[in-house]
């Protein structure tokens, strides 16, 4: 007991050290649009695990080198065997890596909202100057960055690398330039459906579950469902099937627009007709993902 | 009877017939109130009203009926101003456990629009002032209910507002961590020259803190007065004194001493142990005095004196009483 009372002491006296008085605030207030920017920032860092714990870095960073090492390798041989040109088209690469990507969307989303509805932070948001918009809209282009960063990041190495190979330069620039345009459409859709799903759930692991389940069982059943379709001999369906999955629309969208050969069985990707059915579906569903996310934080308040 | 008393001159809230209903309830009933600056308790029992009043009052939720004011500015067009000006700590747990304080209030500074480096700077005084030393570099998710309690505080003052609201602070806290929260209340007003609207649903904590204290019930205003009204009027002694061998129950001998000093005293109720328990209306320093005198007479042991902590229901008693009171004697 006696040995105690020493330590306890300590504290107060502490305070009596340190107190110089209550400062007053004078300097500038930036508000809302600041306000704004300042969740986006912190989300985007967040969402590769910036500003956390080392815990939280590992799975993001590793998901980003899993993307880019592929794509490092494809360089490496090109330059080696002096090739014409690159194994994979540019638009292509997202569609082979898309398991990478849905898990990314499966580990970020719920970390990016779940959490501020876990623990209630939420209404310190909401008692601040930022209204609920800018928050759904600072969370979603946090998460859409996110995850431009983890698929444009390959294509850039690509590109260098075909650069570096002395392929034609008026080729792999249009080539980039529609890969870029093909992942920021994906980015854009995958953000928007992973924070939807997520935003239901407090709970991390159910978001998690129930984003990867989206993501890659409207996949795998559209596919088979293709497969099946090509199988019967009956083509024209493939296309219209390709809309109820969202690799499948970005696929369809690329080979109508973006010179990307189809990953759709025999490689009959949609007819520019069906294309612009594609591109409405998928801008339909990220504006669809954006009322949805205000309307579920109309509800959460305080 | 007139019941309005401003502790200021100032206006911080004001509400005029303030109402708001919701498909099956009224959470706000009319309510017509003038804060001025100070520490003003708002008291009501759960589902009184309280956190509905809040939220409108933040320009959150708009209101049925009527129109407040928060630091002159109407919370129906102004709302986005008024948060950059007012803070606000909840009632329950809004910390993430993944973080330290420090970062934690950071970003919360920098959410209300102040620069990086102000805000780091203001993370740094603010957690000092509620009392986080080096913890605050820690998890929160390893803190203790009262250091929980500080940095939601802090996260209410780092912008350095007008106002703050802070809904039910003391809340799951030991009675120390009660008082440490009070007295840091009370300073939030005296030292930082902020004022301070807390809600509570114990009235006897509040009259030690308050300049001023607002009594809601069902969303209705039962009472609106400064303190020291409130004190004068309501204060509840409780005493429990032994028993000797020249009065066996010493409790009866006390009570029916001061009985004939013209005191009335009632026994401490259905509560644990309160069959030894006395309790009586504190009429000012005289009382204490009395009561004093009175068991040093008897030679009786006086094991306790206190002030009793009231609870929301004697408000109501009082309140009933005082207007028959009030009926009777014309002052």
């Amino acid at each position: 007991m006696s040995a105690e009372h020493p330590v306890a002491a300590v504290p107060g006296d502490q305070t009596r050290i340190h107190n110089i008085g209550y400062r007053t605030y004078d300097g500038p207030r930036l508000g809302r649009s600041y306000a704004t920017r300042s969740l986006y920032s912190q989300s985007l860092r967040g969402a590769y695990g910036l500003g956390r714990s080392v815990k939280s870095k590992v799975l993001p960073m590793l998901l980003f080198v899993v993307m880019c090492v592929p794509a490092a390798i494809m360089v490496a041989v090109a330059v080696a065997t002096k090739a014409k040109e690159l194994p994979v088209d540019y638009t292509r690469y997202a569609i082979i890596m898309q398991a990478v990507i849905s898990l990314y969307v499966a580990s970020q989303a719920p970390q990016s909202v779940s959490r501020d509805l876990r623990f209630k932070t939420v209404p310190l948001y909401f008692s601040r100057p930022i209204e609920t918009a800018d928050y759904v809209r600072a969370k979603y282009a946090a998460l859409a960055s996110a995850l431009f960063v983890l698929t444009a990041a390959p294509l850039l190495v690509l590109y260098v690398g075909a650069l570096l190979a002395k392929l034609d330069f008026t080729d792999q620039t249009e080539g980039f330039g529609q890969g870029l345009v093909s992942v920021a459409l994906l980015s854009l859709l995958f953000a928007g459906i992973g924070l939807v799903i997520a935003s239901v759930t407090p709970r991390r692991g159910f978001g998690i579950a129930a984003v990867i389940a989206v993501l890659t069982i409207s996949y795998g059943a559209v596919s088979t469902l293709q497969a099946i379709a090509d199988a019967q001999n009956s083509t024209g369906a493939i296309p219209w099937i390709g809309l109820f999955s969202p690799v499948t629309l970005i696929d369809g969208v690329q080979s109508a627009f973006l010179g990307a050969t189809s990953a759709f069985p025999g490689a009959v990707g949609p007819t520019h007709g069906e294309g612009a059915v594609y591109v409405l579906v998928v801008l339909g569903l990220i504006a669809a993902c954006y009322g949805l996310l205000l309307r579920r934080y109309r509800k959460v308040g305080l | 009877m007139v019941h309005v008393t401003t502790v200021d001159h100032v206006t911080v809230i004001a509400t005029e017939s303030l109402s708001k209903r919701f498909p099956r309830v009224t959470a706000l009933d009319r309510l017509s109130v003038d804060i001025g600056a100070g520490v003003t308790g708002l008291v009501g029992a759960n589902g009184a009203g309280k956190s509905t009043l809040i939220k409108i009052l933040l320009g959150l939720s708009p209101a049925s009926e009527g129109r407040a004011e928060v630091l002159g500015l109407d919370v129906a067009t102004r709302g986005a101003t008024i948060r950059e000006r007012v803070g606000y700590m909840p009632e329950h747990d809004c910390l993430p456990p993944d973080v330290s304080a420090t970062e934690f209030v950071v970003h919360m500074a920098r959410m209300s629009g102040l620069p990086p480096a102000a805000a780091r700077e203001r993370t740094a005084d603010t957690l000092r002032h509620v009392g986080l030393y080096e913890e605050r570099y820690r998890p929160i998710g390893g803190y203790s209910t009262g250091m929980k309690q500080r940095v939601k505080l802090a996260q209410a003052l780092v912008h350095d507002p007008q106002l703050v609201f802070l809904d039910e602070p003391t809340n799951g806290l030991d009675p120390v961590g009660r008082d440490d929260m009070l007295a840091l209340i009370r300073r939030i007003h005296t030292d930082f020259g902020i004022s301070v609207l807390v809600t509570s649903h114990l009235l006897g904590e509040l009259e030690r803190t308050c300049d001023h204290v607002v009594v809601v019930d069902g969303g209705k205003l039962l009472r609106s007065s400064s303190t020291t009204d409130f004190t004068q009027t309501t204060t509840t002694l409780a005493v429990e004194v032994t028993d000797t061998d020249d009065h066996p129950d010493g409790t009866r001998a006390l009570r029916e001493a001061l009985h004939a000093r013209g005191m009335t005293v009632e026994d401490g109720g259905g509560l644990p142990g309160a069959g030894h328990i006395l309790l009586l209306t504190a009429q000012g320093e005289d009382t204490y005095d009395l009561v004093r005198d009175v068991v040093a007479d008897l030679g009786l042991g006086l094991v306790r004196m206190e002030q009793r902590r009231h609870h929301i229901s004697e408000v109501f008693r009082s309140s009933d009483e005082e207007r028959k009171e009030a009926a009777g004697h014309v002052s």
